[in-house]
């Protein structure tokens, strides 16, 4: 599984090929493309993210340790930026995807879209990955202190 | 017509420069107009050389900067044909002045089961106030419909007045469509019923010359930053009459004229309405935009603009995947419309990297969008110094766009 910081390197590796915004943009057009789409049936009111000017409908599901999201967005670049957000968070801890700094959006010249008030959110996108990421991680560890309140409470009858 | 856009280009700096290299096609006046270099100089000289808080000390500076404050009242008085300077009253924007007249006019005069009407193109700065203030006086919004044209539906609008109505309050043009709407004869029913009518002129202003006396509104606001003045400052003009009986919405400042702690007085109009050091480096910066616009004649803008709506509307509809919102006769500058099978902020974000810079989305009208069933549009607003080959280049951009994205 390549890491966080070696998907980011990848993807600035790729972007560095254009140096002229249509060409970026026609990648992330083709981009949009491999975007793991969210099940129909979760593109509900509750997964939509509030403040894009697109819809941005997002899951995220958490299997053996590891979070992995789908989404769509009824837009396409945002479908393509979302589908580097996922690339780049997607099979990684609860831990990881909350602590990840996201230093590619800078380098690929996407930072001017990550301002709260841009109207493609993709502020609102990282934020909502890393709330579920959170969300994630606090039950885990609920989880884990459950476990060793149980432990604790064995020892004491022993 | 003699009406060289080119020379009126000049007098506006900020559009010679270039945006990822590419000429900047400034298409989002309806957001905001640029400034010309008399405005620009005038509050650079402010502070340079004349800064001083108004009405309160007796020093050489702030008695110039009165002076300069309440002349610029009188030439807002002068734009729109006020019938005395008092009836001016200057507000932080078009926003804040519904916001005021909202407040005021519900303490004064608003009952449970009152009525208010505004209509389905409210931009939602003449759409939430009044919620606002109806949901605090138990009161009841109610709204003309417009039809698919974008046209309101006069009929309707006659079955909506009844006795209960308060107060209507209409947008002379629509933000997101470009109707020009009929207020006289809006106003001239509503008098009828002795019901007073605020007339939003935030889109209207700027392209046609207004006279509320002729108009026989009872208010009337607009922004001082979509008029080529700065920004921050804007103005509720109100007939006196009702402005006399209205209390203040803020309190603070210059608008007292005793204050114990038991009690206060207000002062007289305008300064009642006026709480708090008022923006006085805006009004004379609004000023100055107005004496600009009356030089070179808003008659000569309202026809180059009207020319260019033409011109452009002509070009949209040449091509046969751009579905235009808004189709009435009287139109304004707006030119409101999607790109068949292409999302709008897709399209916007193309478009900008073209150098084309249009507003996509709702435009604060939300209610507008739900009307045709969409998400939003994509928005080139017209301004005095737009040209032919920027509509050209803006057609260019939407063709670029549909080959990226069809």
């Amino acid at each position: 599984m390549k890491s966080i910081q070696a998907i980011q390197e990848e993807i600035v590796t790729e972007f560095e090929l254009y140096d002229d915004w249509m060409d970026k943009y026609n990648y992330l057009i083709e981009l949009s493309r491999d975007l793991p789409l969210i099940d129909t049936k979760l593109k509900v009111k509750e997964n939509l993210i509030h403040g894009c000017q697109s819809k941005v409908w997002l899951n995220a599901e958490f299997r053996d340790g590891m979070l992995n999201f789908t989404a769509d967005s009824d837009a396409i670049i945002t479908k393509g930026i979302i589908s580097l957000l996922i690339r780049v968070l997607s099979n990684k801890t609860a831990s990881d995807v909350m602590h990840a700094d996201l230093w590619f959006i800078d380098r690929i010249g996407l930072r001017e879209n990550l301002s709260p008030t841009r109207s493609n959110g993709l502020l609102a996108m990282i934020k909502q990955m890393k709330l579920y990421a959170l969300a994630y991680h606090t039950r885990e560890q609920q989880k884990e202190g459950t476990r060793d309140m149980r432990l604790g409470t064995s020892e004491r009858h022993n | 017509m003699n009406y060289d856009v080119h020379r009126i280009r000049r007098d506006f700096p900020i559009l010679e420069q270039r945006v990822y290299n590419k000429p900047l096609v400034y298409l989002d006046n309806g957001a905001t107009t640029q400034k010309p270099l008399p405005v620009i100089d005038c509050i650079y000289d402010y502070y340079t050389k004349k800064n001083s808080s108004i009405h309160r000390g007796v020093h050489y500076l702030s008695e110039q900067a009165t002076e300069d404050y309440e002349a610029a009242r009188r030439t807002v008085q002068s734009f729109l044909h006020a019938a005395q300077p008092h009836e001016i009253i200057f507000t932080a924007g078009t926003t804040s002045s519904i916001n005021g007249l909202a407040f005021s006019f519900g303490e004064r005069y608003v009952h449970p089961g009152d009525e208010i009407l505004i209509t389905e193109m409210e931009h939602h700065a003449n759409i939430v106030p009044w919620q606002m203030m109806c949901e605090r006086k138990a009161a009841i919004l109610k709204v003309i419909p417009f039809t698919d044209e974008g046209v309101l539906d006069m009929n309707q609008f006659e079955n909506l007045i009844t006795s209960k109505t308060r107060l209507i309050s209409v947008t002379h043009i629509s933000n997101a469509l470009g109707t020009v709407n009929p207020v006289n004869t809006i106003i001239q029913k509503a008098h009828t019923f002795n019901i007073p009518v605020l007339v939003d002129g935030a889109q209207s202003v700027q392209h046609y010359p207004v006279d509320v006396q002729q108009l026989d509104c009872d208010f009337f606001v607009f922004s001082g930053h979509k008029i080529y003045g700065p920004t921050g400052i804007g103005v509720l003009f109100g007939k006196e009459k009702w402005l006399e009986e209205l209390p203040p919405f803020q309190g603070g400042g210059d608008m007292v004229d005793v204050v114990t702690f038991q009690n206060t007085t207000y002062n007289a109009l305008p300064y009642k309405m006026e709480a708090g050091t008022p923006n006085y480096i805006g009004a004379i910066g609004l000023a100055c935009a107005l004496n600009y616009l009356t030089a070179t004649g808003l008659e000569n803008i309202m026809h180059h603009e009207q020319a260019l709506l033409t011109y452009g509307t002509g070009l949209l509809n040449d091509l046969d995947y751009i579905t235009l919102f808004g189709q009435a006769k009287a139109k304004s500058s707006i030119l409101s419309f999607n790109i068949l099978g292409v999302h709008h902020l897709d399209a916007g974000m193309i478009m900008d990297k073209m150098g084309v810079a249009v507003r996509t989305g709702t435009h604060c009208a939300q209610p507008v969008m739900q009307h045709y069933g969409i998400e939003g549009t994509i928005r080139a607003s017209l301004a005095m110094y737009n040209t032919a080959d920027e509509l050209d280049l803006l057609v260019r951009a939407i063709q670029k766009v549909k080959t990226m994205f069809a």
